[in-house]
């Protein structure tokens, strides 16, 4: 603390998508989150900021806002990794999401695109059959379990350069989703959900850019998703089943 | 006044994606002008002869460097992002991103020692 300022400098984006950076200092403390600095202004300075969060521990994903022009979860990134000895910091909503108020995005058009994606169960079985056993070690299980830890927090798909150069573009979050079921092998839903990632905007709009992977919280890797899907639904279009 | 969110830019793989596209686009700029010239031979011996003996210029010859290194990096980059999409996952891929540049500038810097 001897070295850095007593007070963050914070700019908080307010207002919609015409909207406007206002300045608040906060005072700095040597164990402090971003969401704590924003919980700050909100209780002591502008009560009327708008901005979510709920767990506060990086399990529920509702608090991703940008910090300093990349997508972060607030609650998860402490100052002192995105504050230098200026104490200025910069937060604004999620981008590539339509923005509500001041720090919250609209997040319909994300989970939107997770059900269009196919993003849901298909099951195969009913309630009466026995349950199925699935070994951990097959290779399918392995690629579904290695993506399916994603909580819709958004960050992928706000660094997306692929979803903020063609909206129709399903995302990161739902194409790795859908990799998790393609996977499953309790899952029916195969055939439309192979179809429904191999149109317009689906598997094949991703230009594996990996920001989603340099930036998911949990080390996530959609790119490596998405590269799945894409050689399941050539593989698919070869035997003729997108047709 | 707009929001600032274009940060998450610049990661050494998004540079290479960048790099990939920039130089296609520059490849293309360059294609028009490549079948201009070839097309100087239909005019006869002496219009194609004259632009190759243009191009013995020192100048030239560092432009054409700059013309093999976007070839090189654009092919690399091409297969970079075929080993991305079609074999297993591979976990070096700021490895290969950096030999792919390393490669084409090798490349690049021979072709010119070759010619000058």
């Amino acid at each position: 603390m001897s070295n850095t300022a007593k007070h963050l400098s914070v700019s908080v984006w307010r207002g919609f998508a015409d909207g406007h950076y206002q300045t608040f200092e906060v005072p700095r403390q040597d164990n402090q989150t971003v969401l704590d600095v924003v919980t700050w202004i909100q209780r002591n300075t502008e009560p009327s900021l708008a901005y979510r969060f709920a767990c506060r521990v990086g399990v529920c994903g509702s608090c991703a806002m940008t910090v300093n022009g990349r997508p972060r979860w607030t609650c998860r990134t402490h100052i002192s990794k995105v504050v230098d000895q200026d104490g200025k910091l910069e937060l604004a909503p999620l981008a590539n999401l339509p923005p509500i108020k001041d720090l919250v995005a609209d997040m319909r058009p994300f989970f939107d695109k997770w059900e269009k994606a196919e993003g849901k169960f298909h099951p195969s079985k009913t309630r009466v059959d026995p349950m199925a056993t699935i070994s951990p070690e097959t290779t399918k299980r392995q690629a579904a379990d290695k993506a399916i830890e994603c909580i819709n927090c958004g960050v992928c798909y706000a660094a997306c350069d692929s979803v903020r150069w063609n909206p129709a573009y399903l995302g990161p979050a739902a194409l790795n989703r859908a990799w998790t079921l393609a996977n499953d092998e309790r899952d029916a839903g195969g055939p439309q959900r192979l179809k429904a990632v191999s149109a317009n905007g689906g598997c094949h709009s991703c230009h594996s850019h990996q920001s989603c992977e340099q930036h998911c919280p949990i080390g996530l890797n959609p790119t490596e998703s998405i590269a799945g899907l894409k050689r399941l639904t050539v593989d698919a279009y070869i035997r003729g089943e997108l047709s | 006044m707009s929001v600032r969110n274009t940060a998450y830019r610049g990661n050494m793989l998004w540079i290479a994606a960048m790099i990939h596209r920039v130089s296609g686009v520059l490849l293309a700029l360059f294609l028009p002008f490549h079948f201009l010239v070839l097309g100087l031979a239909l005019e006869g011996e002496a219009a194609l002869d004259g632009f190759l003996i243009w191009t013995e210029n020192p100048l030239v010859k560092f432009a054409e460097m700059g013309l093999v290194f976007l070839l090189t990096i654009h092919l690399l980059g091409g297969l970079r992002v075929l080993v991305i999409e079609n074999l297993p996952w591979r976990e070096d891929h700021k490895t290969l991103a950096t030999l792919t540049t390393s490669i084409a500038a090798v490349v690049a810097f021979v072709f010119l020692t070759r010619v000058l």
